[in-house]
């Protein structure tokens, strides 16, 4: 299995849509063979569009406000005292997150092709808001799929995501999490391919979903090269991207850019959620060896029982608590152009802690599991190493958590 | 020898009323009682479909994952499942019984097993919910060469040049959606509407045999009976869990159930 230099991941894969022929693909039920491929004939055809391009970047530019910071996080390199530690600051974004950006262009295809409604769904609550919030931009009806468990979890999200005018369809089948909600998000689109587009919001489901995404996300890349020529003059010498994945679309957006680079220049390195500490559930499948199997129509490494049956995952972070993960990852893991390792819910919480007791910054609990593995990595590094964390999602939304753990003091102070 | 599978379209043909083919879940409510239904329905079903339960299944309705649900919280294994098929092959030899799951399972146990376990235990055909054409060429192949029936869905949705390279490609049997929806939704448009497309489908090779299935009652069986064949799924998982609910006996539920059934297609 090769990565090929000079052509954008996204498009690596086979002729049936399988990256190194093994991951990805499209498990679906016949009824949404045509609607996919209807997609993908649209995406194939507007991502070489120079107009759609244009469209494309004057809504991030002047509605999600690209680009994002790229900062240096003085006093927390400082009291690490190895490598410097910078951050790209995603959650500065229109939303407050990453997914806007594949909500934005999920959006405008579905405009081009005269739908009325778009549906989605939701982990952490980010990908619904942002794609509620698209959806109101472009006059588009919005349905967003969310587990039970996590309309819980994370109201303030839910809260934004009606307050944008859709609709949130509670999902209580199964774990009640992000899962589930993709599979019945999945359900409605079968029933209502005729009328709605579907937004898959991160780089898993059929091939073209997870092409879409990624190159949504992309635009996260785009701007920090240009950050890091603009500072240093040129890409650093030895450079490090820390991002967590869950179903790996700020990691996937966060690298594209740098994926020709040599890896012992520019080191990719994906953080998934371990979990509780003491609890066998995790949301790692390719730190912990998963095997390869299908869930949301592609093939890729994920959590499951000997039957086949997927597994329950278990993670303080709602973004993250999927037991699969995107085939493009699985293919950067087996051409082994990315490293992926695990922090656990309280690594997280430690390095978030770390992370706004030194800086002004307010990583969500997702970003904070790649803060724990970039923190406790750049202490053996050194000083001209450059560290760049994806702070892909703001922490407003994990108030009631943050409490409830670790105490009020640390939600006053945001 | 002829699949059972085409001997029962036959028999059907001979008593001119479309094939009654039935879907329960494999291990719903208890392996016990999965065959026992099977066992009570066998006279008046044509074809038995047994569901693979599975726990994120894309195009499934609410029935059909509660059965699913219930099944594997019950401990349902895929060896299981083959141990029902072949008890209840014990009890009669002839009525054709087809799997129905998703790819993930199949894929987990290994293609080959699990044909060979298949043609150990009495299956005669398989529907694979996410394995469409052309990814389902090579599995189709292996398949027939167990002279087991690879059943192709097709959709609403699924074009004419498509349909064509389907039919080309498909065995006996195939299997029309009726509507754009998940198993289980209430019938969209009028039974002459999903009859017209079915026409259409039939025209392509009428020697194929076709079923239509999803959305499928007691109250809109007796409209579609023109066809090769009709699935009932939901209606009979429904059955099941209001027997469960009022705490009556499933199985002699869904059997009046399915006497009912085959009524209004005689």
């Amino acid at each position: 299995m090769k990565l090929i230099k000079g052509i954008p991941v996204i498009d690596q894969g086979n002729k049936l849509g399988f990256w190194g022929d093994k991951f990805g693909g499209n498990f679906v039920p016949e009824t949404l063979k045509k609607p996919i491929e209807d997609l993908e004939v649209l995406f194939n055809k507007l991502k070489k569009d120079k107009k759609f391009i244009q469209e494309r970047d004057k809504y991030f530019k002047d509605w999600i406000g690209v680009p994002t910071r790229f900062i240096k996080l003085e006093n927390l390199t400082r009291h690490v005292g190895g490598a410097q530690i910078w951050s790209k600051v995603v959650s500065d974004a229109n939303g407050g997150a990453h997914k806007i950006y594949n909500a934005t262009v999920h959006c405008l295809l579905a405009k081009r092709s005269g739908k009325k409604v778009i549906c989605g769904d939701t982990g952490a609550g980010y990908a619904g808001k942002m794609l509620s919030m698209a959806a109101k931009k472009f006059g588009l009806k919005c349905k967003i799929f969310m587990g039970a468990k996590d309309i819980a979890r994370q109201q303030p999200n839910v809260k934004a995501m009606k307050k944008n005018g859709a609709e949130v369809v509670p999902v209580y089948s199964g774990s009640q999490t992000l899962v589930d909600a993709v599979s019945e998000c999945m359900r409605f689109w079968v029933a209502n391919c005729d009328t709605s587009a579907m937004c898959v919001g991160s780089t898993v489901g059929p091939a073209v979903f997870v092409r879409i995404c990624g190159w949504s996300t992309s635009q996260i890349s785009r701007e920090l090269k240009v950050q890091l020529i603009d500072e240093f003059g040129s890409i650093p010498k030895k450079l490090k991207l820390y991002n967590c994945v869950g179903g790996g679309s700020s990691s996937f957006g966060f690298w594209n850019e740098f994926m020709d680079y040599d890896k012992k220049q520019c080191e990719f390195i994906g953080v998934e959620a371990g979990g509780p500490a003491k609890s066998k559930k995790h949301a790692a499948p390719l730190t912990y060896g998963s095997k390869i199997g299908i869930l949301h129509g592609a093939a890729q490494y994920v959590n499951q029982n000997s039957d086949g049956q997927i597994e329950e995952t278990e993670s303080i972070s709602a973004g993250l608590d999927y037991p699969g993960i995107s085939p493009l990852h699985c293919f950067l893991k087996d051409t082994k152009r990315a490293r992926y390792t695990a922090a656990s819910d309280e690594q997280a919480l430690e390095a978030y802690k770390l992370v706004t007791r030194f800086e002004k910054l307010k990583p969500s609990l997702e970003p904070s599991h790649a803060f724990a593995v970039a923190i406790s990595e750049s202490k053996k590094l050194s000083k001209d190493t450059v560290v760049v964390v994806n702070s892909c999602g703001d922490a407003y939304k994990d108030r009631g958590i943050l409490e409830k753990r670790l105490g009020k003091k640390y939600v006053k102070s945001n | 020898m002829l699949n059972p599978i085409s001997a029962a379209f036959i028999k059907a043909k001979q008593e001119n009323r479309p094939a009654l083919l039935t879907y329960t879940v494999a291990g719903d409510s208890s392996k016990k009682q999965s065959l026992d239904i099977l066992k009570s329905i066998s006279k008046n079903a044509d074809i038995l479909e047994v569901g693979v339960p599975h726990n994120t299944p894309v195009a499934d309705g609410s029935q059909i994952q509660t059965s699913a649900y219930r099944a594997i919280k019950n401990g349902i294994k895929v060896n299981d499942i083959f141990k029902i098929v072949k008890d209840f092959k014990k009890f009669d030899k002839n009525k054709p019984i087809i799997l129905m799951g998703y790819y993930n399972m199949i894929f987990q146990y290994d293609e080959n097993k699990f044909l060979n376990k298949c043609k150990l235990s009495g299956v005669n055909g398989l529907i694979v919910v996410d394995l469409p054409w052309p990814e389902n060429k090579d599995f189709a192949k292996k398949c027939k060469k167990k002279s087991i029936y690879f059943i192709q869905l097709l959709s609403p949705t699924t074009t004419k040049q498509r349909l064509k390279k389907i039919m080309k490609d498909s065995h006996p049997m195939s299997y029309f959606i009726s509507m754009l929806s998940t198993t289980g939704g209430k019938l969209k448009g009028s039974p002459e509407d999903i009859l017209k497309n079915y026409a259409k489908i039939k025209k392509i090779n009428p020697k194929k045999e076709i079923v239509i299935g999803f959305g499928i009652t007691e109250k809109t069986i007796g409209k579609l009976k023109s066809a090769d064949g009709l699935v009932v799924g939901s209606a009979i998982c429904k059955e099941i869990s209001k027997s469960l609910k009022h705490r009556q006996n499933p199985v002699t539920n869904v059997s009046k159930l399915v006497k009912k059934l085959k009524k209004k297609i005689q």
